[in-house]
This record gives C-alpha cells, sequence and structure tokens, in this order.
C-alpha cells in the first residue's frame, strides 16, 4: 500500500499522527497487522477524501506504543482493542479494560482469562449508583452489557461492554481462500454482509489491479443499496416499537419484510449473501428488470407514505426531538461516520468520497441534513436516504436493462491472486466500513477491518448529555449498530 | 387517525401457516438437498473439496449434507447440479442433530421416535402457548432479524399462542443464536438455569448449531450444545422466520416432524 508512511521512532508516529489532527484530516481509526516478531499499527486518515495511514511498528519484545488518545478520544477504543488482540500496551493510557474480548495472549501465546477485570475504578457521586445493562436484556437484542451509572433516572455514564460476543472472526481470517474469506467478511456483520463483502473485494481487486465489469458494478450497488434501506427501516422500526407506535410498527415492519423478500428474489438471501465476490458478482440478478422496477417503486412509494406519515405524528417526533443530543463538536472529535456524524451536520459518505463500482456513473441525490444532532435527526437523515437510495437503485435498473445482449452483460472478471496487501472501503448502512487484506501465496495471511459499528459506539457515552433511562432505547436504535461488528 | 387508515389498507397480510401452507414460504428454498443422481467421484471431491464448513460427506450409499453445518453458499449446487439442489421447503428442523444429515436412512427412525416422544412428552402442556426467552451467544445479527421478524403482521406468532418474554422466569422455551462463545458462556447457563422446568432449547442458525463459517476459535465454542442439552435445531444461515417458526412449532408438538427419511 504506498498509501502508508512508516515512522522510524514512537515519538515521530506521535508527530505525524499529531501534525494531520491539527491539519483537521478525519482519524479513522487503528488498524494492526500481525507479524512473528512484532506489530505493525496503521493509524488511518481520511485527507479530503484520500485515504492515508501513519505505520509504527512495535517489537513484541518492547510491547509499548505511544497512546494516541490524549490527541483524539476515537483513539481510544483502538488502543484497547490493540491490546486484547495483540497484547501491545499503549504508553500513557489509563483505561486498559478488556474491550473486545476478555481473552488475552500471554507472552508465549496461551490463552488466559485477562489479568485485567472488572469495571474500572471511579468515584460514585453521593447516591449514585452502576445498574449491569445486559448481556441477555429484555426483547430480541444482540448481546452486550452497558454499565449505566444512575442516581436513580438521570443516566450520568455509559460504558458500553462488547467482549461477550467476540466470536475471534480475525483469526478464522488467517490462512483462508479468498473465496471463503468473502463469506467471512460478510459474517463478520451479518446485517451489512454486503458491504462487508464489498469492502474485502475492493481491497483484493485493488490489489491485483482489477476492476469489475460495468453490470457487476451495478448489481453491486442494487444490492448494497437495499441493505442500507433494510438497515434504515430497522432502526425506524425499532423507534416505532420503544415509542409504542403499533401502527407504525405494524406497518413499518412489514415494509422491512417486504425489502428482505426483494433481496431474497435477487439472489436467493435475505441479507444479499454469496452475491459479492472479488471480480464481481456471482450472477446475474433472478429477477427481471420490468419485475424488479415495479416491486421497487412500489416499495418505495409504500414506504415514502408510511415514512412521511412518522416524520408528522406528533408523538413520534416529540419523543426523539432532543433525545441523545451529539454535538458538532463531539462529533468531529470523535470522528464519527455515517448517518452518527450526520445528523449532526458531518456530511462525508465514502460513495461520493471514493466512489466505488458503479456509482460513479449514476448521479447522487444531494441530501439536505439536518443538524440538530438528536435522534430525530439521525432518523430524518435515514429518512432522506431511504428516499436516495431507491433514486440509485432505480437509475442502476435502468442501466441495467441498457446491457441486453449475452455478451455485454458479464457479472465477474477472472481475477490472478498476487502476493500483497490493499485496502478496500466501502459505506455501509451504518457508516465508512475499512478493510486491510493482505495475501501470501493465494491465501490470506491477515485481514484487519473495522466497522463503522466499531467506530461509532465509542462516542454512544457521549449521546447521554441530559437523558434518562427511558431514553435509552431511542438512543440506542438511533444509532443503528450492530453488535457483532463491533466485538467480531 | 391517520394511522388507523393505515393500519386497515392492506387488509390481512398474515400467512396462514400453519394451518394452511404458505405461497411464499413453500416456495422459498430452505436448504439444499441431496438428488438421486451421484455425480462424478471427481465432482463429488471437488465438492467436498469447496464445501466451506464440510458439511458433505460420502458414505457408501452416496453422498451425505448436514444442514447443520450448511451456509447456503451454494459451491455444491454450483459443481453438481444433478446432485444437490436447493429445495422449496422451509420445513428443515429436527429435534436431534443426527436428523439435520440428509437424505437420512430409515434406520434411524427408532431412535428418533424415542427422541420425539420425549420433546412431545416435555413440551405437551406448551401446545396452547409458549412463552419464549431468546438469547444472542455471538450470532453475526443476522440471526436477530430473522427472530425480530416473527413479530410482523407477517408472521404474528401471538397468533399461534407464541410469545416473547423479557424474563427468562416466565420462559418456557430458550431459542438460542449464534456460535456459543466464550464470553456468553455464563450468561447463557444462567438464562438457563433461571427457567422454570420443564423447558426446552432450540439452536436457530448452522452457528448455533455447528459454529458454522466461525467454528471452533480460541473464543467460539462452535456450537450451543457444548453449554446446553440442545432439543430442536434449525438449520439456516440466518434460519429464516419460516424455519424458525417451524422449528418452534415441533419443539411445542404443535406439528409434527416427517418420519421415514429426510430429502
Amino acid at each position: 500500500m504506498h498509501e502508508v508512511t512508516r515512522s522510524e521512532t514512537p515519538g515521530a508516529w506521535e508527530h505525524a499522527v499529531r501534525t494531520r489532527l491539527v491539519s483537521g484530516e478525519r482519524f479513522c481509526g487503528v488498524l494492526a497487522r500481525e507479524g512473528s516478531e512484532a506489530v505493525s499499527l496503521r493509524a488511518f486518515f481520511d485527507r479530503r477524501g484520500v485515504l492515508e495511514a501513519e505505520e509504527l511498528v512495535v517489537e513484541r519484545q518492547v510491547g509499548r506504543y505511544p497512546s494516541l488518545t490524549s490527541l483524539t478520544p476515537a483513539a481510544a477504543w483502538y488502543e484497547r482493542q490493540v491490546e486484547d488482540l495483540y497484547g501491545l500496551v499503549a504508553a500513557g493510557k489509563e483505561d486498559r479494560e478488556p474491550l473486545v474480548t476478555r481473552l488475552r495472549f500471554r507472552a508465549g501465546g496461551e490463552l488466559s482469562e485477562a489479568l485485567v477485570s472488572g469495571a474500572t475504578e471511579e468515584t460514585l457521586r453521593d447516591g449514585s449508583f452502576v445498574v449491569p445493562y445486559g448481556p441477555v436484556r429484555s426483547g430480541v437484542f444482540e448481546s452486550i452489557q452497558y454499565e449505566v451509572t444512575t442516581s436513580g433516572e438521570n443516566v450520568e455514564r455509559v460504558r458500553p461492554a462488547v467482549w461477550f460476543k467476540h466470536r475471534g472472526v480475525h483469526a478464522r481470517f488467517e490462512g483462508a481462500s479468498v473465496a471463503d474469506a468473502v463469506l467471512l467478511a460478510e459474517r463478520s456483520e451479518g446485517v451489512a454482509s454486503v458491504a462487508h463483502a464489498l469492502a474485502f473485494s475492493h481491497a483484493v481487486e485493488r490489489l491485483v489491479d482489477g476492476g469489475v465489469p460495468v453490470p457487476a458494478g451495478l448489481v453491486r450497488v442494487i444490492h448494497a443499496e437495499l441493505e442500507r434501506v433494510a438497515n434504515h427501516v430497522d432502526s425506524v422500526v425499532r423507534h416505532a416499537e420503544a415509542a409504542g407506535q403499533a401502527v407504525a410498527y405494524a406497518n413499518l415492519s412489514l415494509r422491512k419484510e417486504h425489502v428482505q423478500r426483494l433481496r431474497a428474489d435477487l439472489c436467493g438471501n435475505r441479507f444479499g449473501r454469496s452475491v459479492v465476490i472479488p471480480g464481481g458478482v456471482t450472477g446475474e440478478p433472478r429477477v427481471d428488470w420490468v419485475d424488479l422496477r415495479r416491486a421497487v417503486d412500489s416499495l418505495a412509494r409504500a414506504l415514502d407514505q408510511d415514512l412521511r406519515a412518522l416524520l408528522e405524528t406528533p408523538s413520534f417526533v416529540d419523543r426523539l426531538r432532543g433525545t441523545g443530543t451529539l454535538s458538532l463538536d463531539t462529533v468531529r472529535r470523535f470522528a464519527a461516520v455515517g448517518p452518527v456524524a450526520r445528523g449532526s451536520g458531518v456530511t462525508d459518505d465514502v460513495r461520493m468520497l471514493r466512489p466505488y463500482d458503479a456509482y460513479p456513473t449514476l448521479g447522487q441525490v444531494v441530501v439536505e441534513y439536518p443538524s440538530e444532532g438528536d435522534a430525530l435527526a439521525r432518523q430524518i437523515v435515514r429518512v432522506h436516504e431511504i428516499d436516495a437510495s431507491f433514486h440509485t437503485i432505480r437509475q442502476a435498473i435502468e442501466q441495467l436493462a441498457g446491457f441486453s445482449s449475452g455478451q455485454e452483460r458479464s457479472w465477474r472478471r477472472e481475477i490472478s491472486l498476487v502476493d500483497g496487501e490493499a485496502i478496500g472501503w466501502a459505506e455501509a448502512p451504518q457508516g465508512e466500513l475499512l478493510y486491510v487484506v493482505e495475501l501470501e501465496n493465494g491465501v490470506v495471511r491477515t485481514v484487519a477491518s473495522r466497522s463503522a459499528s466499531f467506530h461509532n459506539l465509542a462516542l454512544f457515552p457521549s449521546a447521554f448529555p441530559r437523558d434518562v433511562f427511558t431514553d435509552f432505547a431511542f438512543i440506542e436504535a438511533s444509532f443503528g449498530l450492530s453488535i457483532a461488528g463491533v466485538a467480531n | 387517525m391517520p394511522w388507523i387508515m393505515r393500519g386497515l389498507r392492506h387488509g390481512v397480510v398474515t400467512s396462514r401457516y400453519p394451518r394452511l401452507g404458505d405461497g411464499y414460504g413453500d416456495g422459498f428454498a430452505g436448504g439444499v438437498t441431496v438428488r438421486g443422481d451421484v455425480a462424478d467421484a471427481a465432482v463429488l471431491d471437488l465438492c467436498i473439496a469447496d464445501c466451506p464448513t464440510g458439511a458433505i460427506t460420502v458414505e457408501a450409499d452416496g453422498p451425505l449434507l448436514d444442514r447443520g453445518r450448511c451456509v447456503h453458499c451454494g459451491r455444491c449446487v454450483d459443481h453438481a447440479p444433478e446432485t444437490f439442489s436447493y429445495s422449496p421447503n422451509f420445513q428443515t428442523a429436527r429435534s436431534g442433530r443426527e436428523g439435520l444429515v440428509v437424505p437420512t436412512v430409515g434406520e434411524d427412525d427408532a431412535s428418533l421416535a424415542v427422541l420425539r416422544r420425549r420433546v412431545a412428552q416435555t413440551t405437551a402442556m406448551f401446545r396452547r402457548s409458549v412463552h419464549i426467552r431468546h438469547v444472542d451467544a455471538g450470532s453475526d445479527g443476522s440471526d436477530e432479524w430473522e427472530v425480530a421478524a416473527l413479530t410482523n403482521p407477517v408472521y404474528d406468532v401471538q397468533r399461534l399462542g407464541i410469545f416473547f418474554t423479557a424474563s427468562p422466569r416466565h420462559a418456557d422455551l430458550l431459542l438460542v443464536t449464534g456460535v456459543a462463545t466464550v464470553g456468553m458462556r455464563d450468561a447463557l447457563l444462567a438464562t438457563y438455569e433461571a427457567m422454570p422446568a420443564p423447558k426446552i432449547v432450540v439452536a436457530a442458525g448452522a452457528e448455533a448449531i455447528s459454529g458454522g463459517l466461525i467454528g471452533h476459535t480460541y473464543a467460539s465454542l462452535g456450537g450451543v450444545d457444548h453449554v446446553l442439552p440442545v432439543d430442536v435445531y434449525v438449520p439456516g444461515a440466518p434460519p429464516t422466520p419460516f424455519g424458525l417458526l417451524y422449528g418452534i412449532l415441533i419443539a411445542v408438538s404443535i406439528l409434527a416432524e416427517p418420519l421415514g427419511g429426510t430429502r
């Protein structure tokens, strides 16, 4: 990857990171790559749409590197993850509680339960107490525990503990064939399967310098946008359920079911799995263009009416307004991504910053985003994006219908794998998704991925400036994240 | 007021299943099946080598496919369509792990019958109404969408006396998704132990049954039955809402599993 600059000393690395942050570049996260003797840490930045990294190689014997948390709070979770998975300690960092897993590797490579355990010491105000909420919560939810500090009603502090769900997906990537690795990518965050398969495939395609046939790029866009619609509708459904809007819940969950069925009609899988592969897609959509267009039109119309009505329902809107407000400053400091950032006025979108597949040929809808930063703003963002997604899907279908003859309609390009490493990205429904893929002898050596869910959950505790217990469900739904993608 | 009209506008969208068949569900490819024609040994070998979860084996009678491992990647169907094909059948859940291997052979019927009788005895009193506690023991997140879909107006499981409950104290049936991670082991056990007897456990999805693509890792135990005794297994990656509903219905003995082998 030629976008990577390597620093020779920890001090130089810290300085390089500081310089980028001061010049306003967006911090995208720290991704690690494990070698036999050393671990390479790359701090990624978005410089006006260009992705670049500052690299520091940390010898295992040294085992320490300078913490970046004092430079950006967004680094804190990455440093806990690096310690959990690779055993390196961020020097000068206070919060070393395990994040993604409590199973730590001893120096010899043997597994042990984390030595640092339990909640970090904190001073509780008079009358305050800590409630562990989860990992098994009321309702059908992914497992996560929130340590909520409260004095009864006000939420004073929230600390997410995500390690319950850690499956060790990164370990399964090692040595996998590229074909199997795509399937693993799909399962690292199941509700964003298409985005994960895309980001992984983009990395492989960049490594071998190959694009995908135009029709394949269009099919990818259709699947990716349907996935976005499904996720956004899911977030609204959860809000309707939490707000006790029974008819809205019934209507919108019916629409979500229709979106899932349309996705299954296209490829046989309700989550768009086994469609995206490096080099293109596995095959032609199973629905004829005319029928697809008709299905998309009717779905778009129905959703538009329901969502419009919901945003005009005072009892719903009032519940979200002013709830879980994230200031523009908070969102910038944590370098948030996706609808969470867009609700507070940061409009970055990878589909426009670093367009991929068929996006450059499809006219993007310019969406006017709200900037209030509350749960309502995040939901308005989603409603606008659903509309824009349908617009993009319609355009893609029009273009695909134009490829009439068999010769033009090629779905995949053969790829001859080479050794090396590349980065791929996609705009998942939750926001920017990054994959660094390293191939050796035709199989995967390492994969480091960073989901938007991981990056955004770190600022969840900041979303309770003056909120109470009963706001919890609304704020959580407005983030629209998947815990599988955080702790995978 | 506008919402009342909106609610009425659709008419009835709820499936008639299980009282009647469901046109959509019956046509949905719920699992891979093994057909009569056996492909060349070389092609079968390719299928076995290419299967990402080792779901295919070859016995003297021909190839066998373990739906408890199958993640629906479709590679075997591409390689050997004469042998493997998607079957339009969502009623793939079984009590007993062996029942997921297709085609099942007749001689297993006696042991299966014993298993089913045990399940039926346990759940006789759940037939009129069953309360479910769901636990995610390390899923990829998609399983929860499908479980949650059971309460949407299409599946509307409340009409069948099936309810999701917040407290394990009120639960009859534990529905588990995910690979069973080391991190969730204690919480899963605690939930199970908090449930009053009699109780029944349903493992939903290839990951919950066998670990699926994740399998065993340092953090994954590779299936719920490494932690709890599982009564009913629902294959799928993830299982569809219809597949889950069928699994719940056989778990509470409202529906009977087919005897005499599965295709």
